[in-house]
This record gives structure tokens, sequence and C-alpha cells, in this order.
């Protein structure tokens, strides 16, 4: 008869693992060394993209589990809406189409009228773009960056660097990207900047992010400018990454203070950052004009500084039609 | 000690996936600082008790996960669980006979080693300060922690997890 004891020791073995294989101190060690190697590749030199996009796949699951319940939900609240909402909707709608209309019937005489005043000064401009509509996934990111996931991402052409934009205004731009999502930086974040100008008189500055979701800084607008509350800032379209002429953000506040050289300056943005489910993404049209398809300007051709109206910053590939140099980002 | 005698990997694999989708389950924004660690806590509690499968490589992929997940830099929070994975692992034979209440600040002393690692290596590579609130999640955690242990306990014996 074997002793309890014995039997003990039979079901909880002693732990031989710390005889075998390298201590954890060792580990700890590697594990460190291989952790600050990540950072600095990462962070320094931009170049672990490929592993960042291999591994969203390993997450995708949890993302889409995460993700799960409201889809439910709002499939749910699709299903179960009553007639009567789904018509009053349906209103609503078509009294907006038929106002969006009207304003499109004008829109289209302006921009033929500018294509054709563009063509005297021999500028060459594109408005044509491409634009894709993408979901946000419900995840919450790191609570002290603005980021956010979208339901898009390399089969679908998403680029580094891809403007975002919503209904009201620009969103932000996409930081990096997997096979089937992306992670976009918000024009809010603390180390986010965009190129705006004053849609009143054309004057060009820098907005940056705050780390506050309803504010943006305008640090270097001189205490002569012309700039005061209440005015629209659209994106200028300098940086190469964002189309010009959206809607970015609103100026709130304006303090001119002597002792300093420029005044100090914020501005709400425009687009519904923490509320919109919806996103626009956008292939702006300039850099279409480099895409393989278009016969007219060869590939490498187009990336020589000769060629008219050429972007310098952009550059074209076969494999992805739409290029910007993720560098460029500020 | 051969692979034959472990059982039930599958549930802790689980329980790390759980909290992993904790840790990115979309919150109200007034809680969204408040978040505790899950990942954490559900490291700390298999270090503590199975320091035998789960240990400080477990940690650093756990960490690496909660850094894509989290859009941080990679590496950031790998770096940070390691530390805490090992801190546990030194010295799981006393925590684990600690009455709740000290095992508890035991557990709140590794989640701010946690946040303290990653709030440093933010720092260092230019994000901003951080005020009073980043430390809440540590507290909360150790609040939940005798939930957290009871539950984990459960599914442990539960589950013949070994």
């Amino acid at each position: 008869m074997r002793s309890p004891c014995a039997s003990l020791i039979e079901r909880c073995p002693i732990k031989l693992i710390f005889t075998q294989g390298p201590s954890i101190t060792t580990r700890l060690t590697l594990c460190i060394a291989l952790s600050v190697v990540l950072m600095v590749m990462d962070h320094k030199y931009h170049n672990l993209e490929s592993l960042r996009a291999a591994l969203s796949v390993v997450i995708y699951p949890l993302q889409l589990t995460t993700d799960l319940p409201g889809t439910i939900s709002e499939w749910v609240g699709e299903s179960l809406a009553s007639r009567r909402h789904l018509q009053e909707e349906n209103d609503t709608l078509r009294t907006q189409e038929l106002m969006q209309k009207v304003q499109l019937q004008r829109l289209s005489a302006l921009e033929s009228e500018n294509m054709r005043l563009r063509e005297l000064l021999d500028s060459s401009f594109k408005v044509g773009e491409k634009v894709l509509i993408a979901e946000l996934l419900s995840v919450n990111l790191d609570p002290y960056k603005h980021q956010i996931v979208i339901n898009k991402g390399k089969v679908n052409d998403v680029y580094p660097g891809q403007p975002l934009l919503d209904a009201k205004g620009v969103m932000g731009q996409i930081v990096h990207v997997g096979p089937y999502t992306s992670t976009a930086m918000l024009i809010t974040d603390s180390s986010h900047a965009i190129p705006v100008q004053v849609n009143r008189n054309g004057l060009r500055t820098i907005a940056l992010g705050t780390g506050t979701i309803n504010r943006l800084e305008l640090p270097y607008i001189p205490n002569n400018a012309d700039i005061r509350p209440g005015d629209l800032l659209v994106t200028s379209g300098l940086g190469g990454h964002f189309p010009p002429g959206y809607p970015v953000a609103e100026v709130t506040a304006v303090r001119h203070d002597p002792g300093h050289t420029f005044s100090q300056v914020a501005a709400a943005p425009l687009a519904e950052l923490n509320r919109s489910r919806e996103v626009l993404l956008v292939w702006p049209g300039k850099i279409t004009l480099l895409e393989p398809s278009d016969k007219v300007i060869p590939a490498e051709q187009a990336t020589g500084p000769a060629t008219a109206g050429s972007q310098p910053a952009a550059r074209s590939s076969s494999a992805t039609p739409v290029q910007v140099d993720p560098e460029d980002t500020e | 000690m051969t692979l034959a005698r472990h059982h039930g990997g599958g549930m802790i694999l689980f329980t790390f996936f759980v909290a992993l989708v904790l840790t990115i389950v979309p919150l109200p924004d007034w809680m969204r600082l408040l978040r505790p660690d899950w990942v954490g806590l559900v490291l700390i509690y298999w270090c503590m008790a199975l320091p035998e499968r789960v240990g400080v490589v477990s940690g650093w992929l756990a960490g690496l996960l909660v850094d894509l997940l989290t859009g941080a830099v990679l590496g950031q929070h790998a770096l940070a669980l390691s530390v805490v994975a090992w801190l546990t692992l030194r010295f799981h034979q006393r925590v684990r006979l600690f009455p709740m209440l000290q095992q508890a600040a035991t557990v709140l002393v590794l989640l701010i080693l946690h946040q303290l690692l990653s709030l440093w290596i933010s720092r260092f590579i230019g994000r901003p300060g951080v005020d009073w609130v980043y430390w809440a999640p540590s507290f909360l955690g150790m609040l939940i922690w005798p939930l957290v242990y009871s539950a984990l306990r459960g599914i442990r014996r539960g589950f013949l997890v070994n």
C-alpha cells in the first residue's frame, strides 16, 4: 500500500522546470533586449510595418470578437425597426437628397468653371477623387492616444498616410495598414499636424493636435495676422497627404499677447471625431495621375522632377497604384 | 516533467483571450481612463498559480498583443509585462501564502510597476505627460483582485488546469 504522501507527490510532481532551460532571469534579459530592439526599430526607423501587418491578422479575431456586440445590436435594431420609423427616415433622406442634388447642380457648374479657369492659368489640377466608405471597429485603443481602427485594409488598397474624412470634415490619416484592418491617427492626437488655410483669406498655417478631442492649436500665427473666431479652416493640400479644400476646424479663440511672437489660436475640429461610425477613405485625385492605368505618363518619367504636373513626393509602383512616402508624415 | 502532465492549456489561453478583449472593449469616455489592466491581472494570477507554465515569455507575448491592440509602440507593454512576470515568479511562493489583503497590495505594486515602465517608455519616445488619473487603473485592479483571483481559481480547479 502506498502512502498518501507518495500519491500526493505523484499528483503534484516536484516542479523541475527551474533546473531546465535558461533561468527566468536569462529569459527576462532576452525579452527586455528583444523589446528594446522592437521599440527602436518601430519608433525610430518605422521598418516594422510588415511585421505589424502580419501580426494584425493574429489580433483580427480579437477585434472582431470585441466588435461583435455592436454589430449585433446594430443588426437587431435595423431588423426590428418599425415600418413607420423606416418611412420617416426614408422621407427625411429623400428630402435631404433633393436638397443636396440642387446643391450639386450648382457645384458641377462651378467645378467646370473652375477647371476652365485653371486651364487658362495652365495649372494642372484634378478634382476626381476615389472614395470608399469604411466602418469603425468598436474597439478602444490607448486612451492617451487618439487612434481608431477601421475595417478596411491592404486588400482595399488602403495605404499609410491616406486621409480619412467623415461627413463634416477631416478626421485624420492612416498610420498602420494590415490586410483587413487599418489604424488611423486622428487630427487631435498630440503628435499630429495638418497643413490648413483660413477659408476666408487663404492664410496658411499648421494645426496641431493637443490630445484633447475637441481642440486643435494653431501655434504659428503672427500677432498681426487676420484671423478671427468663427473662421473656417480647410486643408491647404500643401503636405501632399490631404486633398485641398476639405473643412478641418473652426477657430474658437484668438488671443493676442504682445509679449509673445505668435498669437494663441485654438480651433475645434468639425469632424465628429468621437461619434462617427462611418468614415470616408479618400484617394486624392492629384496622385491618381500616376496610376499605372494612366497611359499618358509612364511610371519612370512621372518620378522625374522635370515632368510637368507630377508630384515629386509621389512615387509610382505596380503593386499599389497610390503611394505617398510615409516619412512625410509630420 | 513531461508535457503529458500538463492539462488545460486551452483554458489559460482562453483567460488571456478574454483579458485581451476586455482591454479593447469600448467603454464610455469617463471610464476609458479607469480601465483595469486585465492582462496584467490574469498574468499575475497564472504566474503565481502555475509558474512552470506561465512565465516571462508568456508575459512578453501577451504584452506584444496588447501593444498591437492598443496601438502602442511595439515592445512597450511586452517589456513591462515580462518584468511583471519575472517579479511574480521570483516571489510567487511567498505571495501565494499571503492573506488576501496583503496579496492585493502586492498586486498593486506589480500593476503600478507595469504602468510605470509603460509610462517611462512612452515619455522616452516623446508622448506627453499624464495626470494622477493615469494611476487609477492600478488601484482599481487592486480592488478587483479578490474577484479575479477567485474567478481564475474556480477556472483552474473546475477545468483541472495544472
